[in-house]
């Protein structure tokens, strides 16, 4: 006769409220999880996607996702005249902030090297690659915009072009995918009045040097396009992304590259190593350690649970005693209404999750491995959280029946 | 009746509570035996030692020292067990206390069913045993209701059926008609009688009902944790 389930089918309505408040503490922990793989997911996805074998960077630097990183863009074309180099493309990523249709919308811009990366490896759910070398986009689905739909950045109006799932930046805003050139104009975008202040700025700090006063043609230049100046330096991307012929050796190529003495060069490997132990290292150990606290604030609650379980049974558990049941019985009742409570609670938090999940704001992912190792960890808590309530059914005398 | 072997035997048993000024001796040299078939009830004042003596040959609460032998076996000496006390109850003790004491998740069936599976009788054949026994004491008619579901007194006849289901060589009551009216309570007495006489249990009662002593065999008194036996009352 299993006495677990009866007790459990007697006291049904406060064994199910139970396990619904132990579901939703498991739904957290396993929250925590999700967002913790979401978190190292976002952060990784671009450098997982693009694909590329090389990351070459500013001088001295570790990369756009650690810190500012400038280099020309010409840099595509010395890169690609270096042996085994079987493509190189500019790189730009950065994060902007707008309002469209009255909501703030965020999200990243991330350049694609037109014309021979039209954003054909995007995993598009709908709509095309580029097909223009301007005002066209690629955006995520995160983002909220549909197909056509026509967005002011800068001076400049793009229509949605195409749209991706799930390609998102590491601060989990959805990405749009530009050209290049549209990239840096959204980035370094000025308004009229600025460049005309600029280009008036220029004209005073020339005439004020001796240059302006001896040569004064130059001032009359100074006044003019930025992009007329060979003075002025041209934009810069945020890295050169270095695709090798195949069979080539990396470190050959690593190490001419690294000769130049202007730039540093990183693996994809090194990208994603950086990004994990570098920008989402500490909330990644935050979310890891709250995890942590969490199983163990689960464990007690669980605990303090199954022995007010056990205190409303004392006087069952001296009547079993007084007839002689084994102390095997009463351990079994324990437990087994332990594991059930365990069982439960997390059958309940997986089917909550998959529920309350999709509608947070950052993705929450829930791998087969973590879902695993959660349940393996609630089997050892009912375990462990048991023990308090069979050490007080073992101190149960069975005269206590006559109290 | 015919002289049959003693269910129990207590010999010189002592049972001291606290020491030093806090010392109560609850039962002084208190011998006695119980025969297999035989009902005897057990009266007295309160604080006159009964359930302390009722508990100590129950093999619930050990004596300060003397002997209780079961069937013939020295089973404890003093406060020191020489069996595993837990089967022994299992197997040879019965309890009936003032409260049914039925274990409230478990139907009536169940709770004789529970009994019978504790002393590792197979599920179908304690099921079997447990319908028959309160088919004998007058409840078969409540086999699935919970405890909550049953009057006083059928909770009582489970309690007594769930006490007798192992066969049981004593069977031990306290109080047990204490919560019932005098008829129930009567009733309940002659249970015991039937019982007994029938399944050659010995039946000792610890009661205050004095309107009942004429269902015992034989009457014992006690007093200041001192026991004797007081003569038959003829109705």
């Amino acid at each position: 006769m299993n006495l677990a389930v009866r007790d459990i089918r007697h006291n049904l309505a406060r064994f199910a409220l139970t396990a619904v408040g132990v579901a939703m503490l498991l739904m957290v922990v396993m929250g925590m999880g999700g967002i913790y793989r979401g978190l190292i997911e976002d952060a990784t996805l671009l450098v997982d996607k693009i694909g590329v074998d090389l990351w070459v960077v500013q001088q001295g630097t570790r990369g756009p996702f650690a810190e500012i990183s400038r280099v020309p863009m010409n840099l595509e074309d010395r890169l690609r005249v270096v042996p085994g180099v079987r493509s190189a493309r500019a790189f730009v990523s950065h994060t902007i902030q707008r309002e469209h249709q009255g909501l703030p919308l965020r999200m990243v811009v991330q350049g694609l090297s037109w014309p021979d990366d039209k954003g054909e490896w995007l995993p598009l759910v709908a709509g095309r690659p580029l097909r223009s070398a301007h005002y066209e986009m690629i955006a995520d689905t995160l983002l909220g915009l549909e197909l056509g739909d026509k967005l002011n950045l800068g001076r400049d109006t793009y229509t949605v072009v195409g749209l991706t799932s799930g390609m998102l930046g590491q601060g989990g805003d959805g990405l749009a995918f530009f050209t290049v050139r549209d990239a840096l104009a959204i980035q370094f975008d000025l308004s009229s009045e600025s460049i005309r202040l600029e280009r008036a700025a220029r004209k005073s700090r020339a005439i004020r040097q001796d240059i302006g006063k001896t040569q004064p043609f130059l001032i009359e230049r100074a006044q003019s396009a930025s992009a007329s100046l060979p003075a002025i330096p041209r934009l810069m991307v945020s890295a050169v992304l270095v695709q090798l012929e195949p069979g080539t050796d990396p470190e050959k190529v690593i190490s001419t590259i690294s000769a130049w003495g202007d730039v540093s060069v990183h693996t994809a490997d090194q990208q994603r190593e950086l990004l994990l132990k570098g920008t989402v290292d500490k909330a990644r150990r935050q979310i890891g350690l709250f995890r942590g606290l969490l199983v163990i604030i689960s464990a007690i609650i669980m605990s303090l649970i199954l022995y007010t379980l056990t205190l409303d049974k004392v006087h069952d558990i001296a009547m079993l005693k007084l007839m002689g049941a084994r102390s095997s019985l009463i351990i079994g009742l324990i437990l087994q209404q332990a594991l059930l409570l365990g069982i439960i609670g997390y059958s309940l938090a997986y089917y909550l999750g998959q529920w309350i999940f999709p509608g947070f704001p950052r993705r929450v992912i829930i791998v087969h491995e973590d879902l695993v190792s959660l349940g393996v960890i609630v089997l050892i808590i009912s375990v462990l959280s048991s023990l308090l309530g069979i050490w007080k059914a073992m101190r149960v005398q069975p005269n206590e029946v006559l109290s | 009746m015919t002289e049959s072997a003693p269910a129990v035997e207590a010999k010189g048993l002592t049972k001291i509570y606290g020491s030093g000024n806090t010392e109560v001796i609850a039962m002084r040299d208190v011998s006695f035996e119980l025969r297999s078939g035989e009902v005897v009830a057990l009266i007295g004042p309160s604080g006159a030692g009964k359930s302390t003596l009722l508990t100590a040959i129950g093999l619930i609460n050990p004596p300060t020292s003397g002997a209780i032998l079961i069937d013939g076996r020295v089973v404890m000496e003093g406060p020191v067990a020489s069996v595993d006390v837990r089967a022994y109850r299992r197997r040879y003790i019965g309890y009936v206390f003032q409260k049914a004491n039925l274990i409230p998740f478990l139907t009536a069936l169940e709770n004789v069913q529970l009994a019978l599976e504790i002393n590792d009788v197979p599920a179908r054949k304690a099921r079997s045993r447990a319908t028959d026994l309160l088919e004998y004491l007058g409840v078969a008619d409540r086999l699935k209701n919970l405890p909550h579901m049953l009057s006083g007194g059928q909770q009582q006849r489970v309690a007594v059926a769930r006490a007798l289901a192992n066969n049981p060589r004593l069977l031990l009551a306290d109080e047990p008609t204490a919560a019932l009216d005098s008829i129930r309570g009567r009733q309940v007495m002659e249970l015991f009688q039937k019982v007994g006489h029938d399944k050659g249990a010995g039946v000792l009662v610890v009661t205050h009902d004095q309107r009942s002593l004429d269902v015992f065999d034989r009457t014992l008194e006690m007093e200041d944790g001192v026991l004797f036996t007081r003569p038959r009352v003829d109705p």
